[in-house]
């Protein structure tokens, strides 16, 4: 494991250098091992794909007993410390979401783009969509959007090379390999195949969040009828 | 209570900013100079957490309800009391009724302006900042609008007691200063220090070179998000890409096209693109006052040297706050 400053006030642990199911658990292992307890100075982690950033504060540091001269390097000790001998702490348990999503083309501007370009028709593309089950690999971009991995093959679609100004809240994409949801209404480039009425920006809850990194997410079809009736209740 | 009489160009609800969110996709954010912010909260007797008024460019009009302690840190704003002039960096007495306008910034961009009790928003995940994307936190999650009206918690009693002696002996502001600009040791005009970042090895020789020897020039493209630069494209010594991983600010990462951009505190918390170098925490904010054409050059420190203005920085402030302690008014 590599250590690399990300200027003055972090770290980045670097875990490898492909995105894959492994790299992942690797990633969860070590983020939860390092918040299991407090680490002197260390005031946020962040997993990524293939790292973990541990933003520190060097003043907190140095009270903590870091040498002046030397608070990386010894932040770097205590982290590798802990990583390999991490405190007792409940188990995380990934948890599998339903998201009902409506691929009608009202919602799915794209799906007839991507069907065109993996050569199904519009309905064989729902059914593939919402066939596997997809695993969160990053929470980030927006406030709680989810970068989804497992998408099948022959669904991957090039982002657009324009982005679009606005794209609605709830929208369902894919770009490239990896599907995922808009949370809020921010521009975005990927190809937008339906909605779903679930709300992924929770402020005020905890987590904030409706999926969080190292969750699994199954997608149901539904009806417009039933959408309205969700996006009602919600 | 404040009433906003104008508005001004981007005047928002900032305190040190929401950290602990980053997995969620919860930008950081907060004050841009979080240390300016913290130096106006010292001066009217706050935390230094205390929410404040970010203004930019063009600053808003305010009228106090109440005698008040305010103080103010950042740009050079032509800031006026009822046509006083209104200096910056110390305390200063508002009285009831009073107006504050702050007109434009003569150079610079940005201030923090603090009222003694900070302004009372509600909490949202920990953090009084306003998180314009999201629509939350601040004053209603947005700038401030004509005709806002801003509550303000309660005064400590060191603000209390320095705001009766300067209603005593009719003075406007007192005659001591906390100057955060000065703090430290300061890099010279023009120039920010600066560390490699992951990736610098990425980049070509000559690409590393010209970031070190290059006057950047700061362009319009910017925001509390960063500040993209011009002058000369930095390359890749072979077609790269990157698989997305955090970012910072102070962050300088260089998208395909080849213009550096500097991240600022309300960055993503994730980003794709080489991150080339990293401005250290102390000279940051220098590109949190950049107006379109201002020059920049960057100067490599090591890491170590990095921490060592940060502590002597903190040290200064720090200083600062005993010595207030210690005044009765």
């Amino acid at each position: 494991m590599q250590i690399t400053p990300l200027g003055d006030n972090a770290l980045v642990l670097e875990l490898g250098d492909v995105i894959d199911e492994s790299t992942h658990l690797r990633v969860q292992k070590v983020w939860r091992a390092l918040a299991a307890a407090p680490l002197p100075g260390v005031t946020e982690l962040v997993p990524a794909y293939t790292t973990v950033t541990a933003f520190y504060d060097p003043l907190a540091a140095v009270r903590a007993g870091a040498p002046e001269g030397d608070i990386a390097d010894w932040l770097g000790v205590k982290l590798r410390e802990r990583i390999k001998d991490p405190p007792k702490s409940e188990k995380f348990k990934s948890r599998t979401v339903e998201i009902p999503v409506c691929y009608d083309a009202e919602f799915g501007p794209d799906l007839g783009l991507v069907a065109k370009q993996a050569k199904l028709t519009p309905e064989e593309v729902v059914k593939r969509h919402a066939k596997p089950e997809y695993l969160v690999y990053l929470v980030g971009f927006a406030p709680g959007f989810p970068y989804l991995g497992g998408l099948p093959k022959e669904l991957r679609t090039p982002r657009h090379a324009k982005p679009r100004m606005a794209v609605p809240p709830g929208s369902v994409g894919i770009g490239g390999e990896q599907t995922g949801i808009y949370p809020l209404a921010t521009p975005g480039g990927w190809n937008l195949i339906g909605r779903t009425p679930m709300k992924l920006f929770r402020p005020g809850e905890e987590p904030p969040v409706l999926l969080r990194a190292g969750d699994r997410v199954k997608f149901k079809a539904i009806t417009r009828e039933e959408f309205a009736k969700l996006e009602e209740a919600r | 209570m404040i009433r906003v009489l104008k508005p001004g160009l981007l005047t928002t609800v900032q305190d040190l900013g929401r950290p602990g969110y980053q997995q969620y996709g919860i930008v950081v954010g907060g004050a841009l100079d979080a240390f300016a912010a913290r130096a106006a909260n010292l001066i009217v007797g706050n935390d230094e957490g205390a929410a404040v008024l970010e203004l930019a460019q063009t600053g808003p009009d305010l009228r106090f309800a109440r005698d008040m302690i305010v103080a103010w840190c950042g740009a050079d704003f032509d800031a006026k009391i009822g046509g006083e002039s209104f200096p910056r960096d110390r305390a200063v007495r508002v009285a009831a009724g009073e107006t504050v306008s702050f007109g434009f910034a003569r150079s610079g961009l940005r201030a923090w302006l603090a009222v003694a009790g900070g302004i009372d928003v509600p909490l949202v995940m920990g953090s009084r900042s306003t998180y314009r994307r999201a629509g939350i936190g601040g004053h209603q999650g947005r700038p401030l609008a004509a005709d806002d009206n801003l509550a303000t918690g309660r005064a400590s009693e060191w603000a209390q007691r320095i705001l009766a002696s300067l209603q005593a002996g009719a003075r406007r502001a007192t005659a001591w200063t906390v100057r955060p600009d000065t703090m430290g040791r300061p890099a010279p005009a023009g120039v920010v220090r600066a560390l490699r970042g992951p990736e610098w090895d990425w980049f070509t020789v000559e690409a590393q070179l010209a970031f070190f020897r290059t006057t950047w020039k700061a362009t319009r493209e910017a925001d509390r998000m960063g500040v993209r630069l011009d002058g000369p494209e930095l390359a890749l010594e072979k077609p790269r890409e990157m698989i997305s991983s955090s970012v910072n600010a102070g962050v300088v990462q260089v998208p395909p096209a080849g213009k550096p951009i500097v991240l600022l505190p309300s960055r993503q918390s994730v980003g794709g693109y080489p991150r080339l170098a990293a401005v250290v925490a102390v000279d940051l904010r220098r590109f949190t006052q950049l107006q379109p054409g201002d020059t920049v050059r960057f100067e490599e420190i090591p890491l170590a040297a990095a921490h060592a203005l940060h502590l002597a920085r903190e040290h200064d402030l720090n200083r600062a706050r005993l010595g207030l302690a210690r005044l009765t008014g």
